[in-house]
């Protein structure tokens, strides 16, 4: 049977705010429960909103970054329903006339571009949280989270695997880093993503969809997705028929099952919320929006793709704005300019080393201005790149400045032709049965020559120059 | 009309517990508002935009500081059931 | 003392002919002996109220004080106020202390003025009749067999018996003007967004606003000028500077233009509340003010759009009631579902019930459009009806409400005919307009008729001016009720 997934997400993104949507309380992930709630945030009576200039602008950042339209007057309504995490019995949402519609996202599956078309993203409230057995058989409620500005982030239902789902959740996670406005973290729950997904037979109107919960990592997203797509397919060839309802995703069994919370049919009973007006936002704000915006990832992407880069290496830079940044800066800083080299390095050996310390390149203990001095040296031929690797091992522990460090330990390669031309002279008379082998068309001899030949020179040889000397001679 | 059932659903959706006395009184009384509204309903209203607010006046907004302290002990003071600086209610199922 | 006005208060306190702590004390003493006649007062503290007199006597003693410092004032128990009970008329919020202060309340403890006691209120401030209180019906001090008019019963009541000098109100449909009328006593409702509804307890927050009940438009003025001005804390609440409500009362009425609406003397209007409503205009022509006929052609259509709206925003608003935080939790429940519904059939009553379930219903799935989509387009047409009207005048006159106070218990059955009742208060606040009632005569059983003025928007000075006209002619403001004399 040939069956069609279709995926749409919404994610929730926390949004970097000091304070929260429509009160005055911190936003600061950890503290003690209960402590950074207002009246505001508990729904005292008499309470009232008053919304967070920074919510707004960093809506309008996102709307800027993926090309959406900024309304010029949107609206807050309230989606009322009864839970212990919600104070006031409803969550301040915006349903009719969204900060951000339209705009999309470009993403990367494998070496295949594609996009993908956003609905919408509002602004919203997030609820508190629930913590489960804090006492014996009750449910405790903590509100510090309750109020914290959320940017509700909705793609169309343009998905149609889980590779693209998550290739998609990783654009946008590191998109909401870039422009500064969610800080990502999955584990403390500022980036996280619920799925609608459906099935049906190519060319079918579409299926019915489920929506799936609680997917706070990419793995999860996809192993969701997969177990969902399985269930469903599954169903409707047994004959069966998907019920549209929320499910929750349990990462212990990898399965998905329905929320008992949600079971109730939901009549959210939407209406504008009387207590805030709407929110007009000028052309002029848009601009001082967009002037203070840092250059966006797509638009270096394909910079970096003019530099004749791969796809795969030009993707892999502009995974976050510290590293596209660190790219830029040492591109600039190198006198001998190879940016398809410099990309290697800095998605290879670079990335390797800050993953190893758990950094990223915000907090590089090599500079820009360090890295490109290595790069240079490695396209001048003074370093091998295996003494180039050593070299940057040791900048990162901070032994001190690229030239410094090649001078102390002694790495600089031998290109010099004639210490070179004596290596060679020696290596030929002392393994005269390897120049016989090679005579006789065996070309693994030539390179059991130039290993000779390194290993008289202590590895320091420069390779290359190591082999012509070598043809140059055996052809004599 | 509304039908008991409906009452029902409402009162659930309100979170509202109704004996059957006061269900069917409610079915009544309420019968009777909806009636009185439906004058106008009638009225033709094309082209007329909806008006959500008596001023028309856009939001102010508020700066990004944190201008509130802990008052957790005061607020919880309050509190039908706090533990541990929690709120407390009967055990969720999620 | 009980008759002197808020200036005369003021004067004598300035002049320390009396002490704050002997002003309140007074009005204390008065309350416990009108209390089980009354029921005006849902919670009094004497030794807070005295408290707070003896710091106003030392701020008057030190010079430069407010002229409404040591004035004690009664609140509508829907303003929260710091240490204060605030109960909103509720079982749900019948032990809740309220743990900040209500801006109006900010507003008045900053002036030195002193909190009297809460009054007594219909639940949530959904009544007309203040039959709806958990705390019992209050009674209408002319006749205590008779309503004070709902929602802000208590303060009405606590004014026309002399038992407080001035109390705070909120208007949301009537609940200032209509008591005021049925207690004959000057109430206004100012414009939308004048006065913050911070610390408010809400019940429809697109119409609810606060305002004050007094003896006369002056006392009416000297509350306003406290209460109004502008507050971050509530982004409905208008950035403009108010006005010199007192300076501004003298102005007279030669040149103004009335306007009386032709709809609202129609069969609806009771004849012993037309006669002293045309009387009062007739007094106002004579002053120099010309009449002219207006029209609000939608008017009839008010009560419909109120009962849309007004119930939608308030099933919302009372969700917060939940047994979570604060306020009453059920003793007995089982799972989470279970709690919710008991916590909140025990601690409402039942026109809050009924009003929860009309407001879910109009905003429910596949009904939105047809109810509450309608009614904020009626609302629209309410609103540009009196913009039109003021092309024509200054302000209209009319009844505050089509009949005098009628006996406690005998339109509690009908609840329609009830709200049906609020057909020329609500408009106004739909519109968003301030209004005002002021008295002007007796009606059937001697029971007092109200003279509404509905002003354009932010006209409170021109209106109390108006009002304060009237009272300067005639002396109707100034009876009160033999029993409480």
């Amino acid at each position: 049977m040939n069956w069609e997934v279709v995926i749409g997400l919404e994610t929730h993104a926390q949004l970097t705010t000091a304070s929260k949507i429509f009160s005055g309380a911190s936003t600061r992930f950890g503290a003690s429960p209960n402590t950074q709630v207002s009246a505001i945030d508990l729904a005292m009576p008499g309470t009232l909103p008053v919304l967070n200039k920074g919510a707004v602008e960093r809506a309008i950042r996102f709307g800027l970054a993926v090309g959406g339209t900024i309304a010029p007057l949107s609206a807050f309504e309230r989606k009322n329903y009864f839970y212990p995490d919600l104070p006031k019995g409803y969550q301040i949402s915006q349903y009719v006339q969204p900060v951000v519609t339209g705009g999309g996202l470009a993403i990367v599956v494998g070496d295949k571009d594609g996009f993908v078309p956003l609905t919408r993203a509002h602004l919203e409230e997030d609820a508190g949280k629930l913590l489960h057995d804090a006492v014996a058989g009750r449910s405790g409620v903590d509100l510090n989270r309750a109020g914290t500005p959320l940017l509700e982030i909705v793609t169309e239902p343009a998905m149609r695997s889980a590779a693209e789902a998550v290739a998609y959740a990783k654009a946008l996670h590191s998109l909401v880093r870039w422009i500064g406005i969610c800080d990502g973290n999955m584990q403390e729950g500022s980036f996280r993503c619920d799925a609608n997904v459906s099935v049906r037979r190519r060319g079918d109107p579409l299926g019915t969809r489920c929506e799936i919960k609680n997917l706070n990592s990419f793995r999860f997203l996809e192993k969701a997705i997969e177990f969902e797509v399985r269930r469903q397919v599954e169903l409707i060839g047994d004959g069966g028929r998907v019920v549209q309802e929320t499910r929750l995703f349990d990462p212990d069994r990898g399965e998905t099952r329905p929320m008992r919370s949600k079971e109730d049919a939901q009549d959210y009973r939407y209406f504008p919320d009387p207590d805030l007006l709407p929110v007009a936002i000028a052309p002029q704000w848009i601009e001082e929006v967009r002037r203070s915006m840092p250059a966006l990832p797509e638009a270096l992407r394909r910079d970096f793709l003019g530099y004749g880069m791969s796809p795969y290496d030009a993707a892999l830079l502009t995974e976050s704005r510290e590293k596209a940044e660190f790219f830029r800066a040492s591109l600039a800083a190198t006198k001998i300019s190879q940016p398809v080299s410099l990309a290697h390095w800095v998605n290879g050996e670079m990335s390797a080393l800050l993953n190893e310390r758990n950094l990223d390149f915000a907090a590089s203990p090599v500079a820009p201005r360090d890295f490109a001095r290595l790069h240079d040296r490695v396209q001048d031929s003074t370093l091998s790149s295996k003494a180039a690797k050593e070299v940057l091992h040791a900048m990162t522990a901070g032994e001190g400045d690229p030239d410094a460090i090649i001078e102390r330990k002694g790495l600089r390669q031998i290109s010099d032709s004639g210490a070179l031309e004596e290596a060679v002279r020696e290596a030929l008379a002392a393994n005269p049965k390897l120049v016989e082998d090679y005579r006789a068309g065996k070309e693994k001899a030539f390179n059991a020559l130039v290993g000779q030949v390194m290993k008289a020179t202590k590895g320091k040889g420069n390779p290359q120059e190591v082999s012509r000397i070598l043809r140059e001679r055996l052809a004599s | 009309m509304l039908s008991l059932e409906e009452i029902h659903r409402l009162a659930r959706l309100a979170r509202l517990e109704l004996s059957v006395a006061e269900a069917d009184d409610m079915r009544a009384q309420i019968n009777g508002i909806l009636a009185m509204v439906d004058e106008m309903r009638a009225v033709d209203t094309t082209g007329v935009a909806p008006m959500s607010h008596p001023q028309e006046v856009t939001q102010r907004l508020r700066e990004d500081r944190v201008t509130e302290t802990d008052q957790r002990e005061l607020f919880h003071s309050l509190a039908p059931e706090v533990e541990d600086g929690l709120y407390l209610v009967p055990k969720v199922i999620e | 003392m009980h008759n002197a006005t808020l200036t005369e208060l003021s004067r004598r306190l300035h002049a320390k002919e009396v002490s704050s702590v002997e002003v309140a004390g007074y009005f204390l003493e008065r309350i416990r002996a009108a209390s089980t006649q009354l029921n005006a007062f849902i919670t009094v503290d004497e030794e807070k109220t005295l408290a707070q007199a003896r710091v106003a006597d030392a701020r008057i003693a030190q010079g430069g004080a407010h002229r409404l410092a040591g004035i004690p004032i009664a609140h509508k128990d829907l303003f929260c106020a710091k240490g204060w009970r605030t109960t909103c008329g509720s079982k749900i919020l019948e032990n809740f202390v309220a743990p900040y202060d209500a801006h109006v309340i900010e507003r008045f403890n900053a002036a030195g003025a002193v909190i009297l006691g809460k009054t007594n209120m219909d639940e949530f401030a959904m009544g007309s009749s203040n039959e709806n209180s958990y705390f019992g019906p209050v009674k209408n001090p002319w006749d205590t067999r008779a309503v004070p008019g709902g929602s802000s019963g208590g303060s009405a009541a606590a004014v026309a018996s002399r038992i407080a000098p001035a109390a705070t109100g909120t208007d949301t449909g009537g609940s200032i003007r209509q008591p005021a009328s049925f207690t004959g006593v000057s109430g206004l409702r100012p414009t939308y967004g004048r006065v913050s509804r911070y610390g408010m307890v809400a019940f429809a927050s697109s119409l609810d606003q606060a305002g004050a009940l007094a003896k006369s438009a002056e006392d009416l003025a000297m509350m306003l000028d406290v209460m109004a001005g502008f507050d971050a804390r509530d982004s409905t609440c208008m950035e403009r500077p108010k006005d010199d409500y007192v300076g501004g009362l003298a102005r007279g009425v030669k040149g103004l233009r009335i306007g009386v609406p032709r709809e609202y003397f129609s069969k609806d209007l009771a004849r012993d509340v037309g006669e002293p409503i045309l009387a009062a205009i007739d007094a106002y022509r004579r002053q120099g003010a010309a009449v002219v006929e207006v029209s609000l052609p939608n008017q009839h259509l008010s009560v419909p759009a109120y009962y849309v709206l007004a119930p939608a925003e308030a099933s919302s608003n009372l969700a917060r009631y939940d047994g979570v935080r604060y306020g009453h939790r059920a003793a007995e429940y089982g799972d989470l579902l279970d709690m919710y519904c008991k916590t909140r059939a025990q601690g409402f009553g039942a026109e809050a019930k009924r009003r929860i379930l009309i407001g879910t219903y109009v905003l429910s799935h596949g009904y939105y459009d047809a109810y509450y989509l309608k009614a904020q387009q009626i609302r629209r047409l309410i609103a540009r009806d009196f913009s039109e009207a003021f092309k024509a005048c200054d302000v209209i006159m009319g009844p505050a409400a089509p009949c005098v106070a009628y006996d406690i218990g005998a339109k509690i059955t009908d609840c329609v005919q009830m709200y049906l009742d609020d057909l020329y208060t609500i408009p106004i606040n739909l519109a968003g307009l301030p209004g005002m009632s002021i008295p002007c005569g007796f009606g059937d059983r001697a029971r007092p008729v109200g003279l509404q003025i509905v002003g354009n928007y932010w006209s409170e000075a021109l209106m109390l001016s108006v009002a304060h006209a009237y009272q300067q002619a005639t002396d109707w403001h100034t009876r009160m009720p033999a029993a409480f004399a």
